[in-house]
């Protein structure tokens, strides 16, 4: 650890722009709401679980929206279900992203053709940030998706510049 | 003193909506209950929210396209769904099937059902405040998919058994792999009894809880580890076999109330473990039997059964899954209905839930193991 292992002479300041700090933080702990919907939630779980392990890159899960940055969206969206998921959405503080994982969530999936009562896409009710295709993705798949959306939140700024 | 403070002391009834957004509905189940403080009077579970039209689905695709949806109805134990759904195909194409493939078939729906349970398990656990038994559960389900990968590449849902046989041959490891697995896991089960099954505070939360007389699940059509909990020796594997279940040698543990009461959670859940077990026992019958041969029959490349009714069913980890076919001669059925046993085993939930408290609900929940892509369909 470059800064830590070191000795301070005098008190341990560090310089750094506001904006840096800002990112810094908010790249590495990305609170994630607990929400499965289906197939793509047992994927998920898995990616949470020991073997993959979410953890390591700063997810936690929360079980409320009001507590978390990031939602997932892991599975079908039915239409009685998308306009739950616009609510659980606007429920969460923003800055806020979301991760579209699987192909029923990106464009209805396997039931674009006959089924009459899946959203075809999430993105019709929700903006989506990350699109992560598969069905379900492989666990892999959804951390490449997650870093991503790192990628992005340490590409933009949130200080206003005068 | 009490009597005075209660007597003046009014209260409503407050409704309170679990779901369908809550980490334990297990999916996207909503639950209704009406509440006396804490206390349930009523529940009712709403359902819905993840219909995917598997039935329209049916009528549209060909019998080998339908495979791929009904890996995607109960999608923790997709081999077992497959297999029932080829099962009820191949009775009404009345074709013999390589003894080697009906070897393959069980192997694999073994491996799910434990790969299954061990989701249960975690889950539950996670449902009344344990966490760490559900990594434990993970760690050992992904060398189950593991397996499954080497069989057929996918490790959730695997288009792998299909009409008359399966889509790959077993690799030339698989039963060396499968082997070291069944030896590796049987201590694990020892550990999870350890970490949780004989844990005070989970015997607090689940005996007692949620106990379901075997009447009641008899009347509600309740089947799986859900009624043998109750102490009812049912199986399908054994009143009705189907593919080569019958060659095997195996128990079917039942809930004796070890903890509380028979047919209590603590019974569903400790039955799955001693499945668990059991599961271990077909596998290695398995994998010493299989012949070589052939992995697929003669089916030909346009599925075309003749007019007909066929209804096959089976033991899935959840319990009795069935399907009913309809053939009118052409290339799609004309219809097929499912009966899921996630659906008839939250059935009983309303009734059984009724006089306890809101942190039971969860339990009652975890307890019936349900999966709501196969409830809502």
């Amino acid at each position: 650890m470059g800064v830590l292992d070191k000795e301070f002479l005098q008190e341990n300041f560090v310089v750094s722009n506001l904006d840096a700090v800002l990112k810094w933080a908010r790249v590495a702990s990305v609170w994630q709401t607990t929400f499965g919907l289906a197939c793509c939630a047992i994927e998920m779980m898995a990616t949470s679980a020991s073997h993959y392990d979410f953890d390591r890159f700063g997810l936690i899960p929360r079980p409320s929206p009001r507590q978390s940055d990031l939602l997932i969206i892991s599975g079908t969206v039915t239409l009685k279900m998308a306009s739950r998921i616009k609510r659980i959405y606007e429920q969460m503080p923003d800055p806020k992203y979301v991760i579209s994982m699987g192909s029923c969530s990106n464009c209805g999936g396997p039931y674009w053709e006959h089924g009459y009562h899946v959203l075809k896409g999430v993105d019709r009710v929700i903006p989506v940030d990350v699109y992560v295709p598969g069905c379900p993705p492989r666990p892999e798949a959804l951390l490449e998706g997650l870093l991503k959306l790192k990628e992005k939140i340490a590409n933009e700024s949130l200080i206003k510049s005068a | 003193m009490t009597n005075i403070i209660e007597s003046k002391l009014k209260t409503d009834e407050m409704v309170l909506n679990m779901g369908p957004q809550h980490p334990s509905t297990h999916g996207v189940l909503r639950v209704e209950l009406k509440l006396d403080g804490e206390k349930i009077v009523k529940a009712d579970s709403h359902i819905g929210y993840l219909h995917r039209c598997f039935e329209k689905h049916c009528e549209a695709m060909t019998y080998p396209q339908i495979i791929p949806y009904v890996d995607r109805m109960d999608y923790l134990a997709a081999m077992s769904n497959e297999l029932g759904y080829v099962l009820a195909v191949e009775k009404l194409l009345k074709i013999e099937i390589p003894e080697r493939v009906e070897y393959i078939r069980v192997i694999m729906a073994e491996f799910q059902r434990i790969a299954s349970h061990l989701v249960a398990l975690g889950t539950f656990g996670l449902d009344t405040g344990a966490f760490t038994p559900f990594l434990y559960t993970f760690r050992d389900r992904e060398k189950i998919l593991t397996l499954f990968e080497l069989t057929c590449g996918a490790r959730l849902l695997y288009n792998y058994i299909w009409v008359g046989g399966v889509s790959h041959d077993l690799h030339p490891d698989f039963i060396r792999l499968a082997k070291e697995f069944i030896e590796y896991f049987r201590p694990k089960v020892v550990e999870l009894n350890e970490l949780l099954t004989y844990n005070k505070i989970f015997i607090e939360r689940t005996a007692n809880i949620g106990v379901l007389p075997p009447e009641l699940a008899i009347n509600y059509g309740v089947s799986g580890p859900s009624l043998r909990g109750s102490g009812v020796k049912w199986d399908i594997r054994r009143e009705d076999p189907y593919s080569i279940y019958d060659m095997f040698e195996f128990d079917i543990p039942v809930g004796e109330g070890l903890a509380g009461t028979t047919g209590d959670c603590w019974d569903r859940y400790y039955v799955r473990i001693l499945e668990m077990e059991q599961s271990l026992r077909i596998l290695e019958q398995a994998l010493d039997q299989i012949p070589e041969g052939d992995v697929s029959a003669a089916v030909p490349k346009r599925v075309k059964p003749i007019d007909g009714i066929s209804y096959a069913r089976v033991e899935n980890p959840k319990g009795e899954l069935g399907y009913f076919i309809i053939s009118k001669g052409g290339l799609q059925p004309f219809r097929v209905k499912v009966r899921p046993p996630s659906f008839v085993n939250l059935s009983v939930f309303s009734e059984i839930a009724k006089g306890h408290m809101v942190a039971d609900v969860v339990a009652i929940l975890g307890s019936l193991d349900i999966v709501l892509g196969e409830i809502d369909r």
